[in-house]
Protein backbone atom coordinates (compact mmCIF):
# COMPACT_ATOMS: atom_id res chain seq x y z
CA UNK A 1 0.00 0.00 0.00
CA UNK A 2 1.26 3.38 -0.68
CA UNK A 3 1.20 4.87 2.81
CA UNK A 4 1.16 8.56 3.63
CA UNK A 5 4.58 8.62 4.54
CA UNK A 6 5.74 7.87 1.41
CA UNK A 7 3.37 11.10 0.29
CA UNK A 8 5.37 13.49 2.75
CA UNK A 9 8.66 12.09 1.76
CA UNK A 10 7.71 13.50 -1.82
CA UNK A 11 6.70 16.15 -0.28
CA UNK A 12 9.66 16.81 1.10
CA UNK A 13 11.75 15.85 -1.96
CA UNK A 14 9.76 18.77 -3.69
CA UNK A 15 10.21 21.45 -1.48
CA UNK A 16 13.87 21.45 -2.08
CA UNK A 17 12.99 22.03 -5.52
CA UNK A 18 11.89 25.28 -7.19
CA UNK A 19 8.16 23.97 -8.04
CA UNK A 20 6.58 25.61 -11.08
CA UNK A 21 2.82 26.57 -12.25
CA UNK A 22 3.43 29.39 -14.59
CA UNK A 23 1.25 29.77 -17.54
CA UNK A 24 3.34 30.41 -19.74
CA UNK A 25 6.69 29.15 -18.96
CA UNK A 26 8.06 26.22 -20.17
CA UNK A 27 5.72 23.63 -21.91
CA UNK A 28 1.91 22.98 -21.06
CA UNK A 29 0.47 20.03 -23.28
CA UNK A 30 -3.04 20.28 -23.69
CA UNK A 31 -5.48 17.06 -24.26
CA UNK A 32 -8.94 17.55 -25.24
CA UNK A 33 -11.08 15.63 -22.95
CA UNK A 34 -14.47 16.49 -23.92
CA UNK A 35 -16.90 13.39 -24.99
CA UNK A 36 -15.69 12.65 -28.31
CA UNK A 37 -11.66 13.03 -27.19
CA UNK A 38 -12.74 10.69 -24.48
CA UNK A 39 -14.41 8.02 -26.48
CA UNK A 40 -11.96 8.37 -29.50
CA UNK A 41 -9.39 7.29 -26.65
CA UNK A 42 -7.54 10.61 -24.65
CA UNK A 43 -7.73 9.28 -21.44
CA UNK A 44 -4.94 6.22 -21.78
CA UNK A 45 -3.12 9.13 -24.06
CA UNK A 46 -3.22 11.58 -20.97
CA UNK A 47 -1.71 9.17 -19.02
CA UNK A 48 0.49 8.15 -20.78
CA UNK A 49 1.97 12.00 -21.18
CA UNK A 50 2.32 11.82 -17.22
CA UNK A 51 3.59 8.18 -16.91
CA UNK A 52 6.49 9.80 -19.67
CA UNK A 53 7.13 12.85 -17.51
CA UNK A 54 7.56 11.17 -14.18
CA UNK A 55 10.03 8.70 -15.67
CA UNK A 56 12.16 11.01 -17.37
CA UNK A 57 11.89 13.44 -14.43
CA UNK A 58 10.97 16.40 -16.55
CA UNK A 59 11.00 19.80 -15.68
CA UNK A 60 8.76 23.05 -16.83
CA UNK A 61 5.79 20.75 -18.25
CA UNK A 62 2.17 20.69 -17.51
CA UNK A 63 -0.36 17.95 -18.80
CA UNK A 64 -4.08 19.91 -18.90
CA UNK A 65 -6.91 18.43 -20.32
CA UNK A 66 -9.25 20.82 -21.96
CA UNK A 67 -12.71 20.58 -23.85
CA UNK A 68 -13.03 20.42 -27.43
CA UNK A 69 -11.94 22.30 -30.05
CA UNK A 70 -14.80 21.35 -32.78
CA UNK A 71 -12.84 19.04 -34.68
CA UNK A 72 -14.07 15.54 -32.74
CA UNK A 73 -13.60 13.18 -35.83
CA UNK A 74 -9.93 13.55 -35.78
CA UNK A 75 -9.80 13.01 -31.64
CA UNK A 76 -7.70 11.97 -29.57
CA UNK A 77 -5.99 16.16 -30.15
CA UNK A 78 -2.98 17.18 -28.15
CA UNK A 79 -1.65 20.52 -28.00
CA UNK A 80 1.74 21.15 -27.22
CA UNK A 81 2.67 24.75 -26.08
CA UNK A 82 6.19 26.08 -26.55
CA UNK A 83 6.59 30.11 -26.01
CA UNK A 84 5.23 31.17 -29.23
CA UNK A 85 4.78 27.54 -30.78
CA UNK A 86 1.98 25.61 -31.56
CA UNK A 87 1.46 22.37 -32.47
CA UNK A 88 -1.55 20.47 -32.54
CA UNK A 89 -1.21 16.65 -32.96
CA UNK A 90 -4.20 14.67 -33.88
CA UNK A 91 -5.49 11.12 -33.85
CA UNK A 92 -2.77 10.90 -31.16
CA UNK A 93 -1.90 6.96 -29.83
CA UNK A 94 -0.50 5.66 -27.03
CA UNK A 95 2.73 5.22 -28.96
CA UNK A 96 2.43 8.71 -30.99
CA UNK A 97 2.87 10.17 -27.22
CA UNK A 98 5.96 8.09 -26.70
CA UNK A 99 7.42 9.80 -30.03
CA UNK A 100 5.61 13.25 -29.12
CA UNK A 101 7.47 13.12 -25.76
CA UNK A 102 10.72 11.58 -27.33
CA UNK A 103 10.72 13.51 -30.93
CA UNK A 104 9.36 16.47 -29.83
CA UNK A 105 9.52 17.61 -26.12
CA UNK A 106 13.10 16.44 -25.58
CA UNK A 107 14.63 16.17 -29.58
CA UNK A 108 12.92 19.86 -30.27
CA UNK A 109 11.61 18.23 -33.42
CA UNK A 110 7.74 18.25 -34.74
CA UNK A 111 6.16 14.44 -35.52
CA UNK A 112 5.24 15.26 -38.50
CA UNK A 113 3.13 11.63 -38.95
CA UNK A 114 0.73 13.06 -36.04
CA UNK A 115 0.58 16.86 -37.51
CA UNK A 116 -3.54 17.92 -37.69
CA UNK A 117 -2.25 19.34 -41.47
CA UNK A 118 -2.07 15.39 -42.35
CA UNK A 119 -5.76 15.34 -42.07
CA UNK A 120 -7.16 19.00 -42.41
CA UNK A 121 -5.52 21.87 -44.90
CA UNK B 1 -16.82 4.00 -24.35
CA UNK B 2 -16.37 0.82 -22.55
CA UNK B 3 -16.02 1.56 -19.01
CA UNK B 4 -17.79 3.37 -16.61
CA UNK B 5 -14.79 5.40 -15.12
CA UNK B 6 -14.87 7.21 -18.71
CA UNK B 7 -18.40 8.04 -18.13
CA UNK B 8 -17.85 9.33 -15.24
CA UNK B 9 -14.86 11.59 -16.63
CA UNK B 10 -16.94 12.84 -19.31
CA UNK B 11 -19.92 13.50 -16.58
CA UNK B 12 -17.34 15.24 -14.58
CA UNK B 13 -16.13 17.89 -17.31
CA UNK B 14 -20.04 19.24 -16.99
CA UNK B 15 -18.95 20.12 -13.36
CA UNK B 16 -16.48 21.98 -14.00
CA UNK B 17 -17.76 23.71 -16.61
CA UNK B 18 -20.64 24.44 -14.50
CA UNK B 19 -17.36 26.00 -12.06
CA UNK B 20 -17.79 23.22 -9.21
CA UNK B 21 -14.70 23.58 -7.06
CA UNK B 22 -15.87 20.31 -5.11
CA UNK B 23 -16.87 16.55 -7.03
CA UNK B 24 -18.31 14.07 -4.87
CA UNK B 25 -18.21 10.51 -6.47
CA UNK B 26 -19.45 7.89 -4.48
CA UNK B 27 -19.70 3.87 -5.92
CA UNK B 28 -21.64 1.48 -4.39
CA UNK B 29 -21.57 -1.54 -5.27
CA UNK B 30 -24.16 -3.94 -3.43
CA UNK B 31 -23.81 -7.71 -4.68
CA UNK B 32 -26.45 -8.55 -1.70
CA UNK B 33 -29.18 -7.20 -3.54
CA UNK B 34 -27.27 -6.58 -7.00
CA UNK B 35 -26.96 -2.61 -7.36
CA UNK B 36 -23.87 -0.93 -8.92
CA UNK B 37 -24.57 2.40 -8.06
CA UNK B 38 -22.57 5.57 -9.42
CA UNK B 39 -23.63 9.04 -7.67
CA UNK B 40 -21.97 12.07 -9.06
CA UNK B 41 -22.37 15.31 -6.66
CA UNK B 42 -21.20 18.84 -7.80
CA UNK B 43 -21.30 22.05 -6.16
CA UNK B 44 -21.31 23.94 -9.36
CA UNK B 45 -23.85 26.66 -10.81
CA UNK B 46 -26.74 24.33 -11.02
CA UNK B 47 -29.51 23.94 -13.98
CA UNK B 48 -33.27 25.69 -13.74
CA UNK B 49 -36.11 23.30 -14.27
CA UNK B 50 -36.24 23.83 -18.15
CA UNK B 51 -32.55 23.13 -18.88
CA UNK B 52 -32.71 20.12 -16.79
CA UNK B 53 -35.59 18.70 -18.62
CA UNK B 54 -33.21 18.67 -22.05
CA UNK B 55 -30.31 17.62 -20.92
CA UNK B 56 -30.91 13.70 -21.97
CA UNK B 57 -31.63 14.48 -25.21
CA UNK B 58 -28.63 14.04 -27.50
CA UNK B 59 -29.31 17.60 -29.63
CA UNK B 60 -28.93 19.40 -26.56
CA UNK B 61 -25.53 21.24 -26.22
CA UNK B 62 -24.89 24.42 -24.32
CA UNK B 63 -21.47 24.48 -26.86
CA UNK B 64 -21.31 27.07 -29.53
CA UNK B 65 -18.60 24.55 -31.70
CA UNK B 66 -21.08 21.52 -32.45
CA UNK B 67 -24.88 21.36 -32.09
CA UNK B 68 -25.25 17.90 -30.23
CA UNK B 69 -24.35 16.43 -26.76
CA UNK B 70 -24.04 12.74 -26.36
CA UNK B 71 -22.08 13.00 -22.71
CA UNK B 72 -24.93 12.49 -20.26
CA UNK B 73 -27.46 10.36 -23.19
CA UNK B 74 -24.35 8.11 -23.58
CA UNK B 75 -23.98 7.43 -19.55
CA UNK B 76 -27.94 7.45 -19.76
CA UNK B 77 -27.73 4.75 -22.43
CA UNK B 78 -25.03 2.53 -20.46
CA UNK B 79 -27.39 2.23 -17.28
CA UNK B 80 -30.66 1.76 -19.17
CA UNK B 81 -29.17 -1.36 -21.36
CA UNK B 82 -28.78 -3.53 -17.83
CA UNK B 83 -32.31 -1.89 -16.69
CA UNK B 84 -30.99 0.59 -14.71
CA UNK B 85 -31.45 4.71 -14.68
CA UNK B 86 -29.76 7.74 -14.42
CA UNK B 87 -31.48 10.10 -12.51
CA UNK B 88 -30.55 14.51 -12.44
CA UNK B 89 -31.49 16.78 -9.48
CA UNK B 90 -30.09 20.35 -9.90
CA UNK B 91 -30.50 23.19 -7.46
CA UNK B 92 -29.89 26.99 -9.00
CA UNK B 93 -26.32 28.03 -7.06
CA UNK B 94 -26.14 25.05 -5.17
CA UNK B 95 -25.01 22.07 -7.77
CA UNK B 96 -25.87 19.10 -9.31
CA UNK B 97 -26.49 15.23 -8.88
CA UNK B 98 -26.33 12.82 -11.35
CA UNK B 99 -26.98 9.37 -9.99
CA UNK B 100 -26.73 6.44 -12.11
CA UNK B 101 -28.08 2.80 -11.14
CA UNK B 102 -27.22 -0.43 -12.95
CA UNK B 103 -28.03 -4.10 -12.12
CA UNK B 104 -24.85 -5.66 -10.98
CA UNK B 105 -24.25 -8.78 -12.92
CA UNK B 106 -25.85 -7.83 -15.90
CA UNK B 107 -24.36 -8.47 -18.71
CA UNK B 108 -23.89 -5.28 -20.16
CA UNK B 109 -23.07 -3.80 -17.03
CA UNK B 110 -19.67 -2.16 -17.88
CA UNK B 111 -16.53 -2.58 -15.83
CA UNK B 112 -15.86 0.50 -13.91
CA UNK B 113 -11.98 0.08 -15.88
CA UNK B 114 -8.88 2.84 -14.71
CA UNK B 115 -10.72 4.99 -12.07
CA UNK B 116 -7.36 6.41 -10.98
CA UNK B 117 -7.01 7.32 -14.37
CA UNK B 118 -9.92 9.40 -14.21
CA UNK B 119 -9.53 11.01 -11.01
CA UNK B 120 -5.80 11.35 -11.82
CA UNK B 121 -7.35 13.48 -15.07
CA UNK B 122 -9.72 15.32 -13.19
CA UNK B 123 -7.64 16.49 -10.15
CA UNK B 124 -4.88 17.74 -13.18
CA UNK B 125 -7.82 19.96 -14.24
CA UNK B 126 -6.84 23.50 -14.45
CA UNK B 127 -9.38 24.78 -12.10
CA UNK B 128 -7.90 22.66 -9.09
CA UNK B 129 -11.04 21.23 -7.72
CA UNK B 130 -11.59 19.00 -4.94
CA UNK B 131 -12.27 15.65 -5.44
CA UNK B 132 -14.20 13.51 -2.80
CA UNK B 133 -13.96 9.41 -3.91
CA UNK B 134 -16.07 7.05 -1.59
CA UNK B 135 -16.10 3.63 -3.19
CA UNK B 136 -18.16 1.05 -1.26
CA UNK B 137 -17.92 -2.90 -1.69
CA UNK B 138 -20.54 -4.39 0.58
CA UNK B 139 -18.91 -3.09 4.08
CA UNK B 140 -15.64 -2.17 2.79
CA UNK B 141 -15.19 1.48 2.21
CA UNK B 142 -12.36 3.32 0.55
CA UNK B 143 -11.93 6.92 0.50
CA UNK B 144 -9.68 9.50 -1.37
CA UNK B 145 -10.46 13.14 -0.40
CA UNK B 146 -8.01 15.53 -2.26
CA UNK B 147 -8.49 17.93 0.96
CA UNK B 148 -6.88 15.61 3.02
CA UNK B 149 -3.74 15.08 0.32
CA UNK B 150 -3.57 19.21 0.06
CA UNK B 151 -3.21 19.25 3.84
CA UNK B 152 -0.15 17.09 3.79
CA UNK B 153 1.33 18.31 0.97
CA UNK B 154 1.64 21.95 2.14
CA UNK B 155 2.06 24.02 -0.44
CA UNK B 156 3.42 21.42 -3.02
CA UNK B 157 1.39 21.02 -6.21
CA UNK B 158 -0.63 17.97 -7.25
CA UNK B 159 0.92 18.88 -10.75
CA UNK B 160 4.17 17.37 -9.28
CA UNK B 161 4.48 14.31 -11.02
CA UNK B 162 5.59 12.24 -8.29
CA UNK B 163 2.34 13.19 -6.16
CA UNK B 164 -0.02 12.44 -9.27
CA UNK B 165 1.85 8.63 -9.13
CA UNK B 166 1.78 8.46 -5.51
CA UNK B 167 -2.31 9.34 -5.88
CA UNK B 168 -2.72 6.98 -8.85
CA UNK B 169 -1.09 3.74 -6.76
CA UNK B 170 -3.14 4.51 -3.89
CA UNK B 171 -6.58 4.63 -5.21
CA UNK B 172 -5.37 1.45 -7.38
CA UNK B 173 -4.31 -0.25 -4.50
CA UNK B 174 -7.46 0.81 -1.89
CA UNK B 175 -9.94 -0.15 -4.37
CA UNK B 176 -8.03 -3.71 -4.72
CA UNK B 177 -7.86 -4.25 -1.45
CA UNK B 178 -11.63 -3.57 -0.35
CA UNK B 179 -11.94 -6.43 -2.88
CA UNK B 180 -9.60 -8.82 -2.28
CA UNK B 181 -10.68 -8.71 1.77
CA UNK B 182 -14.47 -9.60 0.89
CA UNK B 183 -13.50 -12.34 -1.18
CA UNK B 184 -10.84 -14.31 1.48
Amino acid sequence: MKSLDDLKRIRDAAQNKVQMRGKNDGTRILVGMATCGISAGARPVMNKFVEKIAEYNLDKITVTPVGCIGECAIEPIVEVLQGEDRTTYCRVTVEGVERIVNEHIIGGKVVLDYVIGKYRL
Amino acid sequence: MNELSLHILDICQNSIKANADLIEIIITEDTTNNIYKIDIIDNGSGMDKKTLSEVADPFFTTRATRNVGLGISLFKMAAEMTDGSLEITSTINEGTKVSTIFQYNHIDRAPLGDIEDTLTILILNENMIDIYYKHIYNNKIYIFDTKEIRKILDGIPFTNYDVIMWIKNNIKEGIINIHKEESI
